[in-house]
């Protein structure tokens, strides 16, 4: 072996070395990186935000159709002013959340629900669309991704819940944490804004401070949650059950 | 008279200089001494940034104020009507104008940040600053 040789093969060793420490610290890096992962974060707690959300939670909730005081709508006014939706009489109007009229014919009994995006899991919605814009977020959040959304109206045709509306006209100062713009479809975003942060959705907490506290949310796949408890122990019904869609909003009280 | 000659050459001479790229109208009256990356870098790639941060939060819900609009919005907005958008005087359409590329974000994004936002930004008075060019 010659001088330059010997040379070169020690500075090999050197770099292998250096190599080796360095896959060393990032092994470890990641397992550091990897652990909070393994965290399930309740309501109370706020997800990090640096972290994507997981399919370990599931946000749902259950209307109690019994303490859904007649004639009062707190929880479509404080849905509209959280999103800066200016909703009206017109049939293009843009509605997130409606409240829904039950009459029983026969005994006469009325009673309303309000009737937001159902939150599916099969979504029909995201089924049809055809550019992708319509999407379950790994939360069981079901979105419109109004950068892709080219405006078609074929999930308003699918969604059998009349959930979803299409904004006509342009559009000025919204909410800077709802992005929101003509020739989009849009729908109830389980104010996800708020969700993210660890807060509960506009309507939830207008119809608490009303004192009805008809909306329970919550996470269904916690089973310490107050919506899991309440829905494993009571009679609670998804609309339309027939059509296997899997709603995260769920009822009771009928 | 050979004085308001010069004077009028020296007036004409820096009217008609070509400028060597476009006015960005940054606003001192905001917090901040220099962007969330460097300025070369945010000049070539903010798009890129941005685009990428949209996905992250619209897909993964992650919402971290670094790279996306709002932070844009709270630290570049004019200290007079508190938008990034409006006239050639405005942060982004300033450089947007000269670039000729149309500005798609604000037809569903705010241009203003929300009001508790936008006054923690604020270091000074508004009205004592006003617009400076840069």
């Amino acid at each position: 072996m010659n001088q330059s040789q010997h040379e070169q093969d020690q500075a090999t060793q050197a770099v292998d070395e250096h190599r080796r420490n360095f896959i060393g610290a990032s092994a470890a890096l990641a397992g550091l990186t990897v652990a909070p992962g393994v965290v399930v974060y309740g309501l109370a707690q706020a997800k990090p935000e640096a972290e994507p959300v997981t399919n370990k939670v599931r946000w749902g909730m259950l209307i109690d159709s019994s303490k859904c005081a007649d004639g009062c709508t707190d929880c479509v006014s404080a849905c509209h002013t959280e999103n800066g939706v200016q909703s009206g009489p017109l049939e293009t109007d843009p509605h997130w959340i409606r409240k829904v009229e039950l009459k029983d014919m026969r005994t006469g009994r009325q009673q309303s629900l309000p009737v937001p995006c159902q939150h599916c899991e099969e979504p029909p919605c995201v089924d049809v669309c055809p550019t992708g814009a319509s999407f379950k977020r790994a939360d069981g959040i079901v979105l419109v991704d109004r950068h892709i959304c080219i405006g078609c109206r074929y999930c308003m045709m699918a969604c059998p819940y009349k959930a979803r509306s299409f904004i006509h006209e342009t559009l000025t100062d919204q909410n800077p944490d709802v992005p929101r713009g003509k020739g989009c479809v849009e729908s109830c975003t389980l104010c996800v804004h708020r969700v993210d942060q660890g807060q509960k959705p506009a309507c939830v907490e207008a119809c608490t401070k009303a004192g009805h506290e008809a909306i329970l949310f919550g996470d269904l796949n916690d089973p310490n949650s107050e919506i899991a408890k309440r829905i494993a122990t009571k009679a609670t019904v998804q609309l339309r059950a027939d059509l296997a869609l899997n709603p995260g909003i769920r009822y009771e009280g009928f | 008279m050979v004085a308001v000659l010069c004077l009028s050459i020296a007036y004409a001479a820096s009217s008609t200089a070509p400028k060597a790229g476009p006015t960005i109208v940054i606003d001192k009256a905001r917090a901040g001494e220099h962007c969330v990356e460097d300025t070369a870098f945010m000049r070539k790639n903010h798009m890129k940034l941005l685009m990428h941060q949209r996905d992250e939060t619209m897909h993964k819900g992650i919402r971290t104020e670094k790279h996306s609009l709002k932070k844009c919005v709270i630290c570049h907005a004019s200290a007079k009507d508190e938008r990034v958008v409006g006239s050639d005087e405005h942060f982004c359409q300033s450089c947007h104008t000269y670039a000729a590329v149309k500005l798609d974000c604000w037809e569903c994004h705010a241009t203003k940040a929300k009001p508790a936002q936008a006054a923690a930004a604020t270091t000074l008075p508004a009205a004592a600053v006003g617009g400076e060019k840069k």
